[in-house]
């Protein structure tokens, strides 16, 4: 069976929930490679081969990290020269789609990003992707060398399956010419405790209805043990910091319950959170058209409606 | 320093987007278009570049005939001069083809810089300043919050979901910029006057170099195979707070087994 690479995102070994998500889409086209790209192969091991990495390729260097994404693609490419694979598999994020795009140059490969669900049909991949603010949902197929995929976060729940792991360490020439931006200065942000936004389960948002004072939404989303993301508008103000924007320009939300509370539901927010499963507002305004969108609304002011509701959790869950 | 900004007719994010029914392509004949909102941001930093430190802003687009209002807006803005790269065969042309025409013609372009906007409105994939900076042998940066150019090295600042970067990089470079980094200025009257004088080139993909049998919807590398709209969500249930909204809020939730 072919391999299938699946470039692991983390940090020092901390793998991410999207790898382990890619490597169960992966074990669908063939026998999923986890490639490791920086130090921490030891911390990672167990993650990975747990959940079907019958390979890791490992390639520490320091040229593969202090610079931006190009030293990445060129590994990656000379992976998949050496290895023939069915699919690469990356994380539909800003660095997996520049990792991506590079890499389907190098390889005359095509690329598919943002996929929500890969399969193998017909002896080859097709993807599903869901296009214009979620309104259509779209298959492709790669049509042109090895198909290169980055895939969204939550598009299926990671399963465990042991497998070998057998570890094989790369190692890689850097060229020059992929030394053109160097990282000088890395400030990690400040961790609020809360699930990832694009991976968690439960996303609570809000928007301009909350006058600016986040800690009614803040304190639902902890009863439920939510992520916090907002709207635009919100984000504009200055009421809540850009990474947490759910959006046509932020983030895109698929999770099973999206909270949509204080926002009127633009176009604009509709295309990041109009793919959850579940989604659940509270606005004072009944004409606001995010009411279209819901399972469950309740027109009121989450001032007093969001605390009554932390409180009725909380007992609950005792 | 000489700043091509590549920009993109898209639909109306507003309006009803859809499909050519023919092919499976973005229809961009039937849905009024319009310059991506996206790119007015990369036009935005090109003038604030040029006019601190020199230089022309040439704005670069291909599409249908009807992409010469992107191009049009962007001279309006205050970019200096446009090409349009105009060619029946580019149509249906995917990311691979449409970095290879755009690569092709900033090569004929004088360019310090290339900026584009973080993303188109429609396709939205985000890949063309890395395939750009693969075909032009040279380094991209892209969801860039902060550019400062100093000689012929550019610092950047990136606001990732983990960290905050500084990046150091030479000319020439591929930029991308978010909408967070910067307000767009809008056309004035005397900007919109002005730009009826402006220069725009249309070339074809002869003029380019570029074999048409390298791009458009057969030789695509990627291929839309079917879609189909979303069916709409059934309306759910709505609730008027009578004072007790939250409680059945929670109702809901435990019901649907969310806590």
């Amino acid at each position: 069976m072919a391999e299938v690479l699946v470039l692991v995102d983390h940090v020092e070994g901390a793998v991410s929930k999207p790898t382990l998500e890619l490597l169960t889409l992966a074990r669908r086209l063939g026998e999923p490679s986890a490639v490791l790209i920086g130090a921490g192969a030891d911390a990672a091991h167990g993650a990975l081969a747990s959940h079907g990495a019958e390979k890791i390729y490992v390639l520490d260097a320091p040229e593969l990290t202090e610079y931006l994404v190009a030293p990445k693609a060129e590994a990656l490419a000379q992976l998949v020269a050496d290895t023939s694979p069915a699919a690469v598999l990356l994380a539909s994020s800003a660095e997996g789609k520049e990792i991506g795009g590079r890499l389907a140059i190098k390889c005359d490969s095509g690329i598919i990003t943002d996929a929500v669900d890969v399969e193998a049909v017909d002896g080859g991949v097709q993807m599903t992707q869901s296009v214009f603010a979620g309104n259509f949902t779209v298959t492709s197929r790669v049509t042109k060398g090895t198909p290169i995929v980055t895939i969204k976060p939550n598009s299926t729940t990671p399963q465990e399956h042991p497998a070998a792991g057998t570890v094989e360490t790369i190692s890689v020439q850097v060229s020059d010419n992929a030394k053109g931006a160097r990282i000088t200065e890395t400030k990690p942000r400040g961790k609020s405790g809360r699930p990832e936004l694009t991976e968690a389960p439960i996303v609570v948002s809000g928007g301009r209805g909350t006058g600016g004072d986040f800690s009614e939404v803040e304190a639902f989303a902890d009863s439920l043990g939510a992520a916090v993301g907002a709207s635009r508008a919100a984000v504009d103000s200055g009421w809540y910091p850009h990474a947490f924007q759910v959006g046509q320009t932020g983030k895109t939300v698929s999770p099973q319950l999206y909270v949509a509370t204080g926002i009127s539901g633009a176009i604009q927010h509709r295309a990041g959170m109009q793919t959850s499963k579940t989604i659940v507002a509270v606005n004072k305004d009944e004409e606001a058209p995010i009411f279209e969108l819901v399972d469950f609304g309740v027109v009121g002011n989450l001032k007093t409606v969001l605390p009554q509701a932390t409180e009725a959790i909380v007992k609950r869950k005792g | 320093m000489n700043i091509v900004v590549c920009v993109k007719y898209v639909p109306d994010a507003t309006a009803d987007r859809t499909f050519d029914s023919t092919d499976n392509t973005v229809d961009r004949v039937g849905v009024d278009g319009l310059l991506s909102e996206l790119d007015e941001y990369a036009i935005e930093e090109a003038l604030t570049i040029t006019e601190s430190g020199g230089g022309e802003v040439t704005v670069l687009t291909m599409g249908p005939a009807q992409a010469a209002a992107a191009v049009r807006k962007s001279l309006q803005m205050g970019a200096h001069k446009g090409v349009h790269v105009l060619d029946d065969a580019i149509h249906g042309s995917d990311a691979a083809a449409t970095s290879l025409v755009l690569a092709e013609a900033i090569k004929k372009l004088d360019h310090d810089l290339i900026i584009t906007g973080m993303a188109s409105t429609d396709g939205g994939m985000s890949v063309i300043p890395a395939m750009l900076a693969e075909r032009l042998g040279i380094a991209q940066v892209t969801f860039a919050s902060e550019i400062v150019v100093d000689g012929e090295t550019v610092r950047i600042r990136r606001d990732g979901d983990v960290a905050t970067e500084t990046i150091e990089a030479s000319t020439p470079l591929v930029l991308s910029v978010t909408d967070q980094s910067n307000e767009p200025r809008y056309p004035s009257f005397k900007g919109i006057m002005a730009a009826k004088k402006k220069p725009v080139e249309t070339w074809s993909l002869t003029e380019l170099g570029v074999d048409p049998a390298q791009v458009g919807l057969d030789s695509a590398w990627t291929k839309v195979t079917a879609y189909v709209a979303r069916p709409p969500r059934t309306a759910g249930e709505i609730v008027t707070d009578e004072g007790d909204g939250g409680t059945k809020l929670v109702e809901f939730l435990a019901s649907n087994k969310f806590v």
